[in-house]
């Protein structure tokens, strides 16, 4: 049954689950610290898995079915593990309006993948949004944490190509 | 004690108690207002729109599943209006998800097809989304189609504030939610569940349901309502 405490989860023991008890601890356990817990999870993790989410469902006495439903409607948190570099195109109505769709799908054709996923050698995520609160400069994306504002297919994909680029010299 | 409440509901006179809502007092004074996620015994939350009233002196409709009634308050509970509203709430419902009901088990039980019946929805002016969720059939006794959902959530409720274990919940959003159990496992492996079949008695339409029995044995509409009052006397 659940809750029966001790019992081992699929977490490994490392420094990142140190940090995430002694979070947990700093809310004293608090079923309300939730989604803090959730986005320091996904701070140290870089994403939320099943394993993950069961440990704090567990940690936190909360339901693991509430803890999923949190976990999923919020786009920010990620359930599969992203890819080395991440681009956010915002679809916002302003953005959409002035043509990010066409910034999604050149970089869909560009890499060979579908929005919300990611290239099959793990080296790009392609994710949409909505509003990102920059509707001023539309359309934005964001490259690893970038933001380009009136951002043209071209310039986001050079900006993609870059930051790849520069993986590749640094892992020369 | 709360004082009582008096009002009028589609010209009849009716006493309240304080704090109930428009739809709690209008069905234990016998009025039918139409209702698809209102389940007595458990919480509400106005997710269908479908217990939609009118009120005297306000342009807008209410969902009287979670409005309080109010001294003085003139209830209109049928009209051209709230009947084109709940036609386009069910209409809306039976486009989310391939509803068609000569193929599920819950035909001729179904809150949803009955409901559809009594508005007259012969036919949807949106087109239909064709979703393709897999059938979960892990469980040993009961079985559960997403592709039937609406959504309701009586379940989820039924399950946290009746069974109190919250083996069910709801991820994603809008119309790509989806009930799940626990961390979106196979029912059969659900560690949570305690197999006491209270979210398929609730079960408005055939989403889900105890295997090999005809629906209009499984559903038991007024189970949990009865659980709370015997609870209460205790």
């Amino acid at each position: 049954m659940p809750n029966s405490g001790g019992q081992q989860t699929g977490v490994k023991s490392d420094r990142r689950l140190q940090m995430l008890e002694a979070a947990i601890k700093q809310h004293q356990y608090s079923k309300d610290a939730l989604l803090e817990i959730l986005h320091t999870a996904q701070e140290l993790y870089g994403y939320l898995d099943k394993d993950l989410l069961q440990h704090i469902s567990r940690q936190l006495r909360l339901p693991p079915s509430h803890v999923y439903g949190v976990a999923t409607f919020y786009n920010l948190f990620k359930l599969k593990k992203p890819g080395m570099h991440v681009v956010t195109v915002c679809m916002g109505t302003a953005c959409y309006v002035k043509g990010a769709e066409n910034i999604v799908s050149t970089i869909e054709r560009e890499f060979n993948l579908k929005r919300g996923g990611t290239t099959s050698d793990g080296r790009l995520s392609l994710f949409v949004t909505r509003c990102i609160g920059a509707c001023a400069m539309a359309p934005n994306a964001i490259v690893d944490g970038e933001v380009i504002g009136k951002a043209t297919p071209e310039d986001v994909l050079r900006k993609v190509k870059s930051a790849m680029g520069a993986e590749m010299v640094e892992a020369r | 004690m709360s004082k009582p409440v008096e009002l009028t509901i589609d010209g009849k006179k009716v006493t309240a108690k304080e704090g109930e809502t428009i739809l709690e007092a209008a069905r234990r004074n016998g009025l039918y207002i139409p209702a698809l996620c209102y389940l007595e015994g458990v919480s509400s939350f106005g997710g269908c729109r479908v217990c939609v009233v009118e009120l005297k002196g306000s342009p807008r409709v209410f969902a009287s599943c979670v409005t309080p009634v109010t001294g003085g308050m003139e209830v209109v509970t049928d009209s051209e209006k709230l009947r084109r509203y709940r036609r386009w709430a069910v209409e809306l419902l039976l486009a989310e998800r391939p509803h068609v009901c000569s193929v599920c088990v819950a035909n001729g039980s179904c809150e949803l097809q009955q409901l559809a019946t009594e508005l007259g929805v012969d036919h949807l002016r949106v087109d239909r989304e064709w979703t393709d969720y897999e059938v979960d059939l892990t469980h040993e006794r009961f079985a559960y189609d997403p592709n039937r959902c609406i959504l309701c959530t009586r379940c989820i409720r039924v399950c946290d504030e009746v069974e109190g274990v919250h083996t069910l919940d709801l991820m994603l959003r809008g119309k790509n939610s989806k009930v799940i159990f626990d961390l979106d496992e196979n029912w059969g492996f659900s560690r949570s569940c305690t197999s006491c079949g209270k979210c398929s008695a609730s079960c408005p339409v055939g989403a889900l349901y105890v295997k090999g029995k005809p629906l209009s044995e499984v559903k038991k509409k007024d189970l949990v309502s009865f659980i709370m009052e015997r609870r209460s006397e205790k």
